[in-house]
């Protein structure tokens, strides 16, 4: 990326007042990047930024609270932070943002299909068009477009919203891939058993590890989630798909209103289960009721935590 | 005596302490006839009512949630309802991409003097609930079914 020698400048400058910057590098193989600390001078040169950089970091920032961080945001991780500093879970005094223009990250389960088990992959070459990928036995070229996030087909805040330092030049408002929701809608013109359905069949595959719930920035709740308490009882330690459609409606719920879409639950499931559709119902729902937007504007209170004595849009039932 | 006709089905009620409790006893005290396939569970607040309890019922075998509350401005604790409306609002157009139905769930507001629209609700409710069936099962005796169904579905 042109500006990752300027991101690098600024990351330089504000390190000797940093505890850590949060960033990404490469990884165990050319076609993944992980996470990356940077603490030191020299781990500074390591910080790639690419369309593999998928994490969402913001997820770090609230388990770093009371220490001096740096953080690297795409246009969408912005918006997670924002949201922790609508709920006060950071405070921004300790937080350095440097933002950049995203063009987008790839999702790594549309490449995964698209090579089939490929095995080994050698080498990874990601152009403004193509990712051409070399494995053991053969070079794929896949088309970049198609291998983005869904997402970012749909981005419309790829510069970060708020950013202490921000390095190359803004994209402003792109025109969208594809239309916001249109799977959800598509998915809700089924019949009731066959949504009913979908969910027990998804779900089924769950395996519980609640990686959805860690990957997610706004899950902050830790050894107190809902998903372990005893008392209530919201969940049984049971194999059973009801406790698992279960988890993903009290994780919805729980983001209700705060959920800013970044796709790191659906990103982070081991089986691919579609869990983000839910929370896109949640924020629909929750934009045509309240005309609001989770984390694009620090000052804005979360619609479940305030109330209007009349409630414009919404109809009470008359019996 | 069941004023609707055939197999009661199950709904789970919801009652805030000061408002709708005392509606529904009133109706009671007034000798209103009710259908009996509600249950009622009394809580102190329409706002302690976290609308997970609605998914959380209907996953366990009910076949409808009825919440009930004070009327608006008219909240024991001032505030409990409002939050609670928007809420429940928003749950009750959540349970669509769930695969239930929104009307196996209402939230509504009775004051204690008004047993008659108790009454009321609760006959309508009952009726509505009638009108969709039985919510499909995933646990108990019929889960079985459920699933071959979805498998057969799907
Ligand atoms: S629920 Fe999913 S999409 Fe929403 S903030 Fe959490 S990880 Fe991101
Ligand atoms: S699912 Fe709910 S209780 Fe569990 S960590 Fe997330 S927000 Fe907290
Ligand atoms: S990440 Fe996937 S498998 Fe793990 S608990 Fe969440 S939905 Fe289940």
């Amino acid at each position: 990326m042109k500006f990752q020698e300027e991101l690098k400048d600024s990351i330089r400058k504000a390190l000797p007042d940093l505890d850590v910057v949060l960033g990404w590098c490469g990884s165990f193989d050319p076609l993944h990047a992980t996470p990356h600390f940077i603490r030191r001078e020299e781990d500074i040169d390591k910080l790639e930024i690419s369309p593999l950089s998928v994490h969402n970091l913001a997820t770090y920032l609230p388990g770093l609270r009371g220490k001096k961080v740096g953080i690297v945001v795409k246009g969408c991780d912005s918006r997670s932070v924002v949201e922790l500093l609508q709920e006060n879970l950071i405070n921004r005094e300790d937080i350095t943002i440097f933002g950049f223009p995203c063009t987008g990250v790839v999702d790594q389960a549309k490449i995964k299909k698209a090579l089939g088990h490929a095995g080994n992959v050698r080498t990874c070459d990601i152009s403004d068009s193509a990712i051409v990928i070399q494995t053991e036995d053969k070079a794929h070229s896949l088309t970049l477009t198609q291998m983005l996030a869904d997402k970012c087909r749909t981005c419309r805040y790829p510069d970060a919203i708020i950013s202490d330092y921000f390095v190359g030049d803004k994209i402003g408002e792109p025109a969208p891939l594809e239309t916001d929701y249109a799977a959800l809608e598509a998915f809700e013109s089924l019949s009731v058993p066959e949504r009913f359905g979908y969910w027990l069949k998804e779900l089924d595959r769950c395996i519980r590890c609640y990686a959805c719930r860690s990957a997610c920035p706004l899950c902050v709740c830790r050894d107190h989630c809902a998903a372990e308490s005893r008392d209530p009882h919201w969940l049984s330690q049971e194999n059973n798909v009801r406790d698992k459609v279960m988890f993903q409606v009290i994780h919805a719920y729980h983001m209700a209103g705060r959920c800013t879409e970044c796709g790191e639950c659906q990103r982070a499931c081991p089986v691919d289960i579609p869990v983000l559709m839910l929370k896109q119902k949640m924020n629909r729902e929750i934009r045509d009721i309240f005309q609001y937007e989770a984390g694009v504007d620090p000052e804005a209170t979360p619609p479940l935590l305030s109330f209007n004595m009349e409630e414009e849009n919404i109809t009470e039932k008359e019996w | 005596m069941p004023v609707l006709k055939g197999k009661e089905l199950r709904i789970v009620g919801f009652l805030c302490n000061w408002c709708s409790y005392g509606g529904a006893d009133t109706a009671g005290v007034g000798r209103f006839n009710q259908p009996t396939d509600l249950r009622i569970i009394r809580v102190p607040c329409s706002g302690r009512i976290d609308p997970l309890f609605v998914v959380k019922a209907l996953m366990n075998g009910a076949d409808g949630v009825l919440v009930s509350g004070c009327h608006p401005r008219d909240c024991h604790y001032a505030e409990g309802n409002f939050y609670a409306r928007r809420r429940l609002e928003i749950m009750q157009r959540f349970l669509p991409v769930l695969g239930y139905e929104a009307e196996r769930f209402e939230y509504t507001w009775v004051s204690a003097s008004e047993g008659q629209r108790w009454q009321q609700v609760v006959a309508s409710f009952t009726d509505q609930i009638h009108k969709l069936g039985p919510a499909p099962k995933i646990i108990g005796p019929q889960a079985a079914d459920t699933l071959n169904q979805m498998a057969a579905a799907l």
